[in-house]
């Protein structure tokens, strides 16, 4: 049954439901990489305003090093569904990674640095957290240059303030 | 299923607004859904519809923003300026197409 009306309008800018979203990205394999980085192009799409944390190993997200270079590890992770003796073979996290960096290819997902470029151009903000910084012995220097800052917890925890925060 | 009367027109569209048979598009209806949601579209605006209209009919799926960047030519920050807040479904819902369901 159809009827004929007034075409509805979709509310695209509805200010009070305004949404604040934190990421901390707390883990820097390439595997756990990319949820947050999804999520965080997701959220920004939709007119939500994100932030990403990156803490402890999450660090190699952005330590120009490394972010590049991200590994799989095949060896101890359940989701390769194979034997973790074969998994721990010499080349297998190699072989992994490739494995992996050719899937996300194949869908068009890009790799961790275009990522990060498409995150900040949708607007998102990238901070780094001083107390892996100081443990790593790395300054903003040597950081992914679009990372606003290195900051405290308690820095992170005023900037999340009425925020949802997701963990990874 | 709604049929909803713009410009004189019977359309079909959803509970939100949105086209749902996106044959019953053409450029004077864009203006009209472009007015409808406060852009007022340009050439760079048309140039982003036109490769959503020619993607979607070749692919059948609405383009993404990584698409409508890495296919389509337009970088990620032009969108938001273009189609701001929320870009894929605007633009979606001005050129007549489905919302996006890919992920990235």
């Amino acid at each position: 049954m159809t009827m004929t009306m007034e075409a509805p309008v979709p509310v695209f800018d509805d200010e009070s439901a305004a949404r604040k979203l934190c990421i901390i990205c707390s883990k820097g394999s390439l595997d756990m990489a990319y949820p947050g980085l999804v999520l965080a192009n997701a959220a920004l799409g939709e007119g939500i305003e994100t932030h990403l944390f990156f803490t402890f190993w999450g660090f190699d997200i952005i330590n120009r090093e490394t972010m590049g270079n991200l590994k799989f590890m095949a060896v101890g992770n359940p989701a390769t569904h194979m034997s973790p003796m074969l998994m721990g073979l010499p080349g297998m996290t190699s072989f992994a990674t490739h494995m992996m960096k050719k899937q996300m290819e194949d869908i068009d997902v890009p790799g961790v640095p275009e990522f990060l470029e498409m995150v900040t151009d949708a607007g998102g903000h990238l901070w780094a957290c001083r107390m892996s910084a100081d443990m790593m012995h790395l300054e903003q220097k040597d950081l992914y240059e679009r990372v606003e800052g290195i900051i405290s917890a308690a820095d992170f925890i005023e900037l999340s303030e009425g925020a949802q925060v997701i963990f990874v | 299923m709604t049929v909803a009367l713009i410009q004189g027109r019977d359309i079909h569209v959803d509970a939100e607004g949105f086209l749902t048979d996106p044959g019953e598009w053409d450029e004077g209806l864009a203006e009209k859904l472009a007015t409808n949601i406060g852009i007022a579209l340009t050439e760079s605006h048309w140039s982003a519809i036109r490769f959503a209209r020619s993607d979607f009919e070749a692919t059948g799926e609405t383009p993404t923003l990584r698409r409508m960047a890495t296919a389509g030519g337009v970088p990620t920050k032009d969108i938001f300026a273009l189609f701001p807040k929320k870009p894929a479904k605007k633009l979606a819902y001005v050129a007549g197409l489905p919302k996006p369901v890919g992920c990235v």
